[in-house]
């Protein structure tokens, strides 16, 4: 086989695997659906607000219901809000 | 049509010779390219993922959220505000809510702790989040013990497990009846930590918020739109802060690959000259060359892409995951729903692949239009 033929069937190949993400992101949003239903009703029933994801702190699990002045409240950018965050380190010895 | 076709092919094939001859070279730039195109695949298919996440859930969360603000902070709310705020027209239902965080000092971790009055449960039950029960080793049926405010230990018995697959809103989360919670933070029944109103008229919710801080100057009403404003730009960024730390590795390549495809080597310039000197055309040449440029990237593009589809939806975003965690013990395990922002990927495709194609014809036609005779000298 031709080299040009041996890169046009790998390109072909890639361009195949790109649709097939296209085809399974469709599909599995398809299949998770009724998961995300799932969590959405109890979302719904408990008066949820924010991801259970950063759980280190309050402002940080609860970013949309923090104090107007905690860190990221303003917008998540926010990281310190006054320089004087810079200065203070964190407790070192009360690390995980 | 097919003469032309058959030309490319030709083209293809001479250049390809030409990438083999110098393999290390061609693969080592294919690779760099390759791993650069992932990373911000990767990032940017994860941010998107999330932020379609978050919205999806999140937007059944509460229509307005009352807080109590004093001295700057916010505090618990007396229960008589649900008097206060009286019948406003459009307020189909309103509540008031008790939750807050618990430390285990078991595990080192903050549980966001909540009553709930629709699981029925009794005042020794509880309802955990799989993260916690991961954690701390608990199922159905064991107990679990909680320090009150007074340093009295509660036990509760673990009715139930809070479904895996809600992991992400629900992973550190547990639900005990309110008078069991009343008891263990020191709460008396006239307060609650928030209010939560359901409006049933989206295009209501400005205008009842605004009625609230006039009925009640030291709240603080939370939209629902607040809410998804603040996921939409959390994880915009997160995603810009990863893109960031990722435009040092991104300029290196840009040097690296803007040297390689912009300045001819002497080797490359004769190469030229003896083509045009054969009788190849300028056109010709640059054909050639575009192959060259847009056969490493298109390469790159795809494979990068591939991969960051499978790393970010198959094994759930694993290069991320520690700079997702931070300190958090209580890291939820879930499964992103695959979805793919053709925009973002047009960005993508046309900031990377064009650019480098361009590149690499742009000197070639330089060379080209000069005379065979000089170039090769």
């Amino acid at each position: 086989m031709k080299r040009s033929t041996n890169f046009i069937v790998c390109l072909s190949v890639l361009l195949i695997g790109f649709v097939i993400t296209v085809v399974d992101a469709a599909l599995q949003s398809e299949q998770m659906t009724p998961l995300i239903g799932r969590s959405a009703d109890l979302v719904s029933r408990l008066g949820l607000t924010d991801l259970a994801l950063f759980t280190e702190a309050r402002y940080t699990r609860h970013p949309t219901q923090s104090d107007i002045h905690s860190a990221f409240q303003d917008h998540p950018g926010a990281l310190e809000h006054f320089p004087s965050g810079s200065f203070v380190q964190p407790p070192m010895g009360d690390l995980p | 049509m097919i003469a032309m076709l058959r030309k490319h092919k030709y083209f293809i094939d001479y250049t390809l010779g030409i990438m083999l001859r110098h393999k290390g070279k061609s693969l080592g730039l294919l690779t760099v390219y390759t791993l650069i195109i992932f990373l911000l695949a990767s990032v940017m298919l994860f941010s998107h993922a999330m932020r379609r996440e978050a919205v999806t859930l999140l937007a059944n969360s509460p229509e307005i959220i009352v807080q109590r603000i004093q001295a700057g902070r916010s505090v618990m709310l007396p229960a008589d505000y649900l008097q206060r705020i009286g019948n406003l027209r459009g307020v189909t239902e309103k509540r008031g809510r008790l939750w807050g965080y618990y430390y285990d000092p078991a595990v080192k971790a903050n549980y966001t702790i909540m009553a709930s009055e629709q699981d029925h449960l009794s005042l020794n039950d509880i309802v955990i989040g799989a993260g916690i029960a991961r954690t701390r080793g608990l199922a159905v049926g064991d107990y679990l013990t909680l320090r009150s405010y007074q340093g009295k230990a509660f036990s509760f018995k673990v009715l139930k497990l809070l479904e895996s697959e809600s992991e992400l809103i629900s992973s550190d989360l547990l639900l005990i009846n309110s008078d069991a919670y009343r008891r263990l933070f020191g709460i008396d029944e006239s307060l609650y930590t928030d209010l939560v109103l359901s409006v049933r008229n989206p295009r209501e919710i400005q205008k009842i918020a605004e009625k609230l801080t006039l009925l009640l100057p030291d709240s603080r009403p939370i939209l629902r739109d607040e809410i998804l404003r603040t996921y939409e730009s959390l994880f915009s960024w997160r995603q810009g802060v990863m893109l960031i730390l990722l435009l040092g590795s991104v300029l290196a390549f840009v040097i690296f690959a803007w040297d390689k495809a912009s300045g001819l080597s002497a080797e490359e310039r004769k190469e030229i000259g003896i083509l045009k000197a054969v009788g190849w055309e300028t056109s010709e040449v640059m054909r050639m060359k575009f192959w060259e440029g847009a056969i490493i990237s298109l390469v790159a593009f795809f494979c990068g892409y591939l991969a960051a589809y499978l790393h970010v939806f198959y094994t759930s975003a694993g290069l991320f995951e520690p700079v997702l965690k931070g300190w958090s013990v209580l890291y939820p395990s879930f499964q992103l729903t695959p979805s793919v922002d053709g925009l973002q990927l047009a960005t993508l495709f046309f900031f990377t692949v064009l650019p480098y194609t361009l590149a690499t014809i742009v000197p070639v036609w330089r060379s080209s239009i000069t005379d065979p005779d000089l170039v090769m000298r």
